[in-house]
C-alpha cells in the first residue's frame, strides 16, 4: 500500500512541476519548478526499487540527484548571465528565436 | 606449367624511368625548384640507358635457358585479389617482350640523347627543358609496363599511361591552340579504341569463367584459350542475330584496341595531328614505340588469334587498306613530318598484314627494323627542321645536301632501308611480310593481299624518294635570307643520327629469312634467328615454301621499290617542270589526295559536330542546365523555402514556454504509443 500512496504523491508533484514550468514566468520559479519534477520522478523510482527489490532504482535517484545538481549549477549560471545583459528573468522578455 | 624463373632485376628496368619521372615531378611541380641542365641530362639520359643495359643483361640470362623455359618472371606485389581472382604487379620478360623491351629501351635512350640537343633550342618556356625529360621518361615506364607485364590489365594500365603522355607530348607546346587540339584529338580517339580493348578482357574473362579457368595471366591465359576455342555466341537480335565464334568476336574487339593505338583505319587520324609535338616525341612515341604497342598486343595474342581466323582475316585486310590509303595521301603531302607520319600509319598497316596472316613474327621482325629507319628518318627530318629554323615545308626547301650534308647522308640511308635497298633492314622484314601474305591461305583473297601489298611497296619507295629529293636534291628554294643561317646540328643530334643510321642498314641481319640467307649445315626451319628466338612466345604458323619462290618473290618486290625509286628521280630530278603540269591535269584527284581524301571534314560532319550539338542543346542546356540546375536543385531549394516562409515559420514563437507544452504533448503521445 505504501507503494501505491508514493506513486500518488508523486504522480501530484509531477503535475505540480508541470503547471509550475508551463505557467511561470520567473526563470527562477522556472527551475524550481522543474527540480519539482525530477524529485517527483524520484519518489517514484525509490517507490518501486523498494517494492521490487531491485537496487536499480536506488542507483538511478543517485545519478539523478547527481545530474540535477549540475543541471541548477549550470541554469542558474544562465539566469545570471541572462539578467546581467537583459536586467529581467522573464521568459517572455527573451523571445529572439522566433520568426 | 613450366615454372619460369625469378629475376628481381626485371623489376628495375621498368622502375628507373619512373623514379626519373618522379622526381622531375617533385622538383618542378612540388618543391618548385628546376634541377640544373645537367642534372636533369644525368637523370633523364641515365634511366634509359641503365634500362637498357639492364634489359641486355636479362637478355643474356633468358638465352642460356632451354628454349621451352625460356622466361623471366619479377612479381612485385599482388595488385588485385578477389576471390580466387588474382593480378599481380609482375614482369613476364619472355622473348617477345625481351625484344621489345630492348628496342624501347634501345631506341628510347638514343632519342632522350637525341633530345638534350632538339629541345636545347627551344625558349618558349624556361621550365620546358626538365618538364619534356619529366613526360619522356613518364612514357619509357608506362611503354616498359605495357611491354613487360605478365597480364592483361598491368598490360592496359601502361596502354593508358602511353596514351596519356602521348597526350601530354603532342600539346606540350600547349600556348598554341592547335597543338593542344592535336592533343586532344589523339586522346580521344585513342580512348574510342580502348573501349574496344576492355570489352575484350571482360569477354575473354567472362568466357574463360564459364569453363572454371577465369584468368587475366598471359602465360595461363595460353593454356586456358583452347578450352573455349571452339565456343560460339549469338548476338542479340538488334545485333543482327548472327551466330559468331566466340575467339573471333573476342579476337575483333581487342584488335579495335590496336587499330586506336596503332593508327590504322578509321581512327588513324589522329597521329597525322601528333605531328603538332616536338620531334623526338615523334620519333619515340609517333613512330617507334607506342604505335607498335598494337601491333605487339596482336603478337602477345598471338594464341587467341591462331584459333579466330575470322578475326586474322579482319586484321589483314584492314592493315592492307589504311597501307595503301596512307600511302596514297603521303603522295601529296608537302610537309616534312607529316609525309613521315603517313608512312608510320602505312608501314602499321604493313605490320598487320602480317599479324592478320599468321606470320607473328614477321610483324614483330618489321617493328624492329621500323623502329631503326622511322626513329632515323624524324630525327633526320628534326634536323632539317632546326637547321632550317622551324620550317616544315619541303615546297621551301630544295638543295639542302650542300649545307647540311651530314644529315643528308643519315636520311638518305633511312629512305633506303624503308624503300628496301637488298640488304638493308627494310629489306629483310618487308619481304617477310610480302611472303606471309603470299602464303596466307587462311586470309580469303591472298594472293590480291599480296599484289596490293607488292604495290604499296612500290608506292612506299616512291613517296619517300619523293620526300628525299624534294627536301636535298634538287634546286634550292630556301629562302635567301634563311639559307645563310642553315646551319649542320650539333653532336647531340648527329650521334644518335649515327647510331640508328648503322641500325638501319645491318639491323636487318638480325632475322633474314633461310632462303636469303642459308646457312650451311643448318636445318632452314631453324636458321632464322629471330623467328627462331621469338618461337616460344607466338602461336606457330610454319609454313614451307620453296627457297626459289622466296627468292623470286624477293626479287620482284627490289624490282617494284626500284621502279617506284626511279619514278621519283625522273618526275623530280630530271623532269622539274613535270610534276606542277601532271598537278594541273588532274587536279581534282590531286586536290582530294592533297586533303587526305577529306576524312577529318567527314568524321567532322558526321560525328564531332552532331555529338557537339547534341551536347550543347541537350546535353547542357536540356539536361544541365534546364533539367539538373533549374529543376532538381534551384527547383528542390525554392520548395523548402516556400514551405518555410509561407507556413513553417508561424510554427516558430520564440517563447519557451510554447516549446515546452508541445514537447509535453509529443512526449505523452510518445508514452501512449509505447504503452498502447
Amino acid at each position: 500500500m505504501l507503494v501505491e500512496k508514493a506513486v500518488a504523491l508523486s504522480a501530484i508533484l509531477f503535475v505540480l512541476g508541470t503547471l509550475g514550468a508551463l505557467t511561470r514566468r520567473n526563470l527562477i520559479v522556472i527551475l524550481m519548478s522543474i527540480e519539482l519534477m525530477l524529485n517527483a520522478v524520484n519518489l517514484a523510482l525509490v517507490a518501486f526499487s523498494r517494492q521490487w527489490g531491485d537496487l536499480a532504482g536506488h542507483v538511478f535517484v543517485l545519478m539523478v540527484i547527481v545530474v540535477a545538481a549540475a543541471e541548477v549549477a549550470v541554469g542558474l549560471g544562465i539566469v545570471i548571465a541572462l539578467f546581467r545583459n537583459r536586467e529581467s528573468v522573464n521568459v517572455e522578455d527573451s523571445s529572439l528565436l522566433k520568426w | 606449367m613450366v615454372e619460369g624463373q625469378v629475376y628481381p632485376l626485371l623489376r628495375w628496368i621498368v622502375l628507373l624511368p619512373l623514379f626519373a619521372a618522379a622526381v622531375h615531378g617533385v622538383s618542378l611541380g612540388w618543391l618548385r625548384q628546376p634541377l640544373s641542365r645537367t642534372a636533369t641530362i644525368a637523370l633523364s639520359c641515365g634511366a634509359p640507358i641503365l634500362s637498357f643495359v639492364l634489359a641486355f643483361v636479362s637478355l643474356i640470362r633468358l638465352a642460356t635457358l632451354p628454349p621451352d623455359a625460356r622466361f623471366l618472371t619479377d612479381t612485385l606485389f599482388t595488385w588485385i585479389g578477389a576471390g580466387s581472382f588474382s593480378a599481380d604487379a609482375a614482369f613476364l620478360f619472355d622473348p617477345l617482350s625481351a625484344v621489345m623491351t630492348l628496342v624501347v629501351t634501345g631506341v628510347g635512350s638514343l632519342i632522350h640523347v637525341y633530345s638534350v640537343g632538339y629541345m636545347d633550342d627551344d625558349h618558349r618556356d624556361d621550365r620546358g627543358f626538365q618538364r619534356f625529360f619529366c613526360f619522356l621518361n613518364l612514357f619509357l615506364f608506362s611503354m616498359l609496363a605495357l611491354v613487360l607485364g605478365d597480364n592483361l590489365l598491368l598490360m592496359f594500365l601502361g596502354w593508358e599511361g602511353v596514351g596519356l603522355c602521348s597526350y601530354l607530348l603532342i600539346g606540350f607546346w600547349y600556348a598554341d591552340r592547335w597543338n593542344a587540339y592535336a592533343g586532344s584529338k589523339a586522346f580521344i580517339v585513342n580512348r574510342i579504341g580502348d573501349v574496344g580493348f576492355l570489352i575484350g578482357i571482360f569477354l575473354l574473362f567472362w568466357a574463360l569463367a564459364g569453363v572454371d579457368a577465369a584468368t587475366v595471366n598471359f602465360r595461363e591465359l595460353a593454356v586456358a584459350l583452347p578450352q573455349i576455342a571452339d565456343q560460339t555466341v549469338t548476338l542479340p537480335s538488334w545485333l543482327g542475330g548472327a551466330s559468331w565464334k566466340l575467339t573471333t568476336l573476342i579476337g575483333i574487339c581487342f584488335f579495335l584496341g590496336a587499330v586506336g593505338k596503332s593508327a590504322q583505319i578509321p581512327l588513324y587520324v589522329w597521329l597525322p595531328d601528333a605531328m603538332a609535338g616536338p620531334t623526338p616525341v615523334s620519333a619515340l612515341i609517333h613512330a617507334a614505340t607506342m604505335v607498335t604497342a598494337g601491333v605487339y598486343m596482336v603478337c602477345r595474342m598471338s594464341f587467341l588469334y591462331a584459333e579466330a581466323p575470322g578475326a586474322s582475316a579482319l586484321i589483314a585486310w584492314t592493315g592492307l587498306a589504311t597501307a595503301v590509303l596512307a600511302a596514297a595521301i603521303a603522295i601529296a603531302q608537302t610537309d616534312i613530318k607529316k609525309v613521315l607520319a603517313y608512312s608510320t600509319v602505312s608501314q602499321l598497316g604493313f605490320m598487320f598484314v602480317a599479324a592478320g596472316c599468321g606470320a607473328y613474327s614477321a610483324a614483330i621482325f618489321h617493328v624492329v627494323t621500323h623502329a631503326f629507319f622511322k626513329a632515323l628518318l624524324f630525327l633526320g627530318s628534326g634536323a632539317v627542321i632546326l637547321a632550317m629554323h622551324h620550317e616544315q615545308d619541303t615546297d621551301k626547301m630544295g638543295g639542302l645536301r650542300q649545307l647540311i650534308p651530314w644529315t643528308h647522308r643519315w636520311f638518305a640511308i633511312g629512305v633506303l632501308a624503308i624503300a628496301g635497298f637488298p640488304g638493308m633492314s627494310g629489306f629483310f622484314s618487308k619481304d617477310e611480310i610480302l611472303l606471309s601474305a603470299w602464303l596466307a591461305h587462311g586470309v580469303p583473297g591472298h594472293r590480291a593481299l599480296y599484289a596490293i601489298a607488292l604495290v604499296t611497296a612500290g608506292v612506299t619507295a616512291f613517296y619517300m624518294f619523293r620526300l628525299h629529293f624534294r627536301t636535298f636534291l634538287g634546286e634550292s628554294r630556301v629562302a635567301p635570307e634563311l639559307r645563310a643561317r642553315v646551319h649542320e646540328p650539333n653532336r647531340w643530334i648527329l650521334a644518335p643520327l649515327a647510331v640508328l643510321g648503322v641500325l638501319s642498314v645491318v639491323g636487318g641481319w638480325i632475322g633474314p629469312s633461310a632462303a636469303l640467307n642459308p646457312i650451311p649445315g643448318v636445318d632452314p626451319a631453324q636458321s632464322n634467328s629471330l623467328a627462331n628466338f621469338l618461337a616460344p612466345s607466338l602461336a606457330s604458323t610454319h609454313h614451307e615454301v620453296a627457297f626459289a619462290t622466296e627468292r623470286w618473290l624477293a626479287a620482284l618486290a627490289v624490282a617494284v621499290a626500284g621502279a617506284g625509286a626511279l619514278l621519283a628521280a625522273w618526275l623530280y630530278l630530271w623532269r622539274p617542270g613535270l610534276p606542277a603540269r601532271l598537278r594541273e591535269a588532274i587536279a581534282p584527284v590531286h586536290r582530294l589526295v592533297a586533303n587526305k581524301l577529306y576524312v577529318d571534314e567527314a568524321y567532322d560532319a558526321l560525328f564531332v559536330r552532331p555529338l557537339v550539338v547534341v551536347s550543347e542543346n541537350v546535353l547542357y542546356r536540356g539536361v544541365d542546365a534546364g533539367l539538373i540546375d533549374r529543376v532538381a536543385v534551384n527547383g528542390s531549394a525554392n520548395l523548402v523555402r516556400g514551405l518555410a516562409s509561407g507556413v513553417l515559420r508561424h510554427f516558430q514563437s520564440g517563447l519557451a514556454q510554447g516549446y515546452l507544452v508541445v514537447m509535453l504533448i509529443g512526449t505523452i503521445l510518445v508514452a501512449f504509443m509505447v504503452m498502447g
